[in-house]
């Protein structure tokens, strides 16, 4: 992910974001529809969600999928990797196209990856290799329970 | 709940991004020789069954100023889980809130919190909230910063788009 400083993001791209974390509508001419609510032409709207885009302010734009219903799984996996073998370790993880994300962290358990796989067989599968390919332990911490998703971007 | 095949390329179609045009889904069903109606439908039913469980955006947490954010980790009585997890959860600066198992004796810890803030100092004060939040309930606790991002893809169906 990228730190770049905040390219100029006025008050309403901040709207426009916070708006549209999720609703997007599903029909013809979604962009127009969802313009209004902001204040803006269609043009507009799609103008700024591209440059916001561009800049990275957000990462992705449609639709976010949950693996599980969908057949697979997710599952939060962690393991203590020694400092002077990081790099070839992150590498041999991240080879995995099973592995969706992948935080270096402050901790003993130093390396945390989000496993996603296409069925639930698939994350032992997967985190049984890292292991036989790295000789260090997986450790696995699927979701047991989710708690509501309170986190809104502030307009 | 499996995909079928039409519905596996819709996703495959879409899992990086709508296009920034005014009709989105048409390009869709261009780039797959459908119609523009059944994408529509199609991405209706995958959203009513929770396949697809949000259609928005992204935000990038850094470019909008909360720059830092810290996996916070509590080891709370397995009875108070459910209540103390909704509670953490419903908070706004919290982005991710898991029950998960312990894995002992290397990791007590079974509710996870992913909290934000513009800098380390406000995450740490908002960490203290939790805690007082969650007072004699939570046993320990810890936080874990992330020090570099290794990699970020996102999920994706095998297959891809074309």
């Amino acid at each position: 992910m990228t730190r770049k400083a905040p390219p100029e993001i006025d008050a309403l791209d901040r709207r426009i974001i916070a708006g549209l974390q999720e609703g997007f509508p599903l029909v013809p001419e979604p962009y127009a529809e969802v313009a209004a609510g902001f204040g803006v032409t269609e043009a507009e709207l799609i103008a700024r969600l591209k440059r916001l885009r561009e800049h990275g302010a957000i990462t992705r734009f449609g639709p976010f999928l949950d693996a599980a219903a969908m057949g697979g799984a997710f599952c939060l996996c962690a393991m203590a990797v020694p400092e002077a073998d990081f790099e070839r370790i992150a590498a041999v993880v991240n080879a995995h196209p099973e592995v969706a994300h992948n935080y270096a962290r402050s901790h003993r358990l130093n390396m945390w990856f989000v496993l996603a796989t296409e069925t639930p067989a698939g994350i032992a599968e997967t985190a049984d290799a890292i292991e036989r390919e790295t000789g260090l332990g997986v450790l696995g911490f699927p979701k047991l329970l989710e708690f509501f998703i309170g986190f809104r971007v502030a307009a | 709940m499996r995909l079928d095949p039409t519905e596996r390329r819709i996703v495959a179609a879409t899992q990086a991004g709508l296009d920034f045009t005014p009709r989105p889904y048409l390009a869709v069903a261009e780039r797959l020789g459908l119609d523009e109606a059944e994408v529509i439908a199609r991405m209706s039913g995958l959203l009513a069954r929770g396949v697809i469980r949000r259609i928005g955006a992204a935000p990038n947490h850094y470019a909008l100023g909360l720059s830092a954010n810290g996996m916070t980790v509590w080891d709370v009585e397995d009875g108070e889980a459910g209540r103390l997890g909704a509670m953490v959860g419903a908070r706004e600066d919290v982005s991710h809130c898991y029950l998960r198992p312990r894995a002992l004796p290397d990791w007590p810890y079974n509710l996870f919190a992913m909290l934000h803030g513009a800098d380390r100092a406000e995450v740490e004060t908002r960490r203290a909230e939790i805690a007082a939040l969650l007072g004699a309930s939570c046993r320990g606790s810890d936080v874990l910063y992330s020090t570099r991002i290794l990699k970020k893809s996102g999920l994706r169906l095998a297959g891809g788009a074309s």
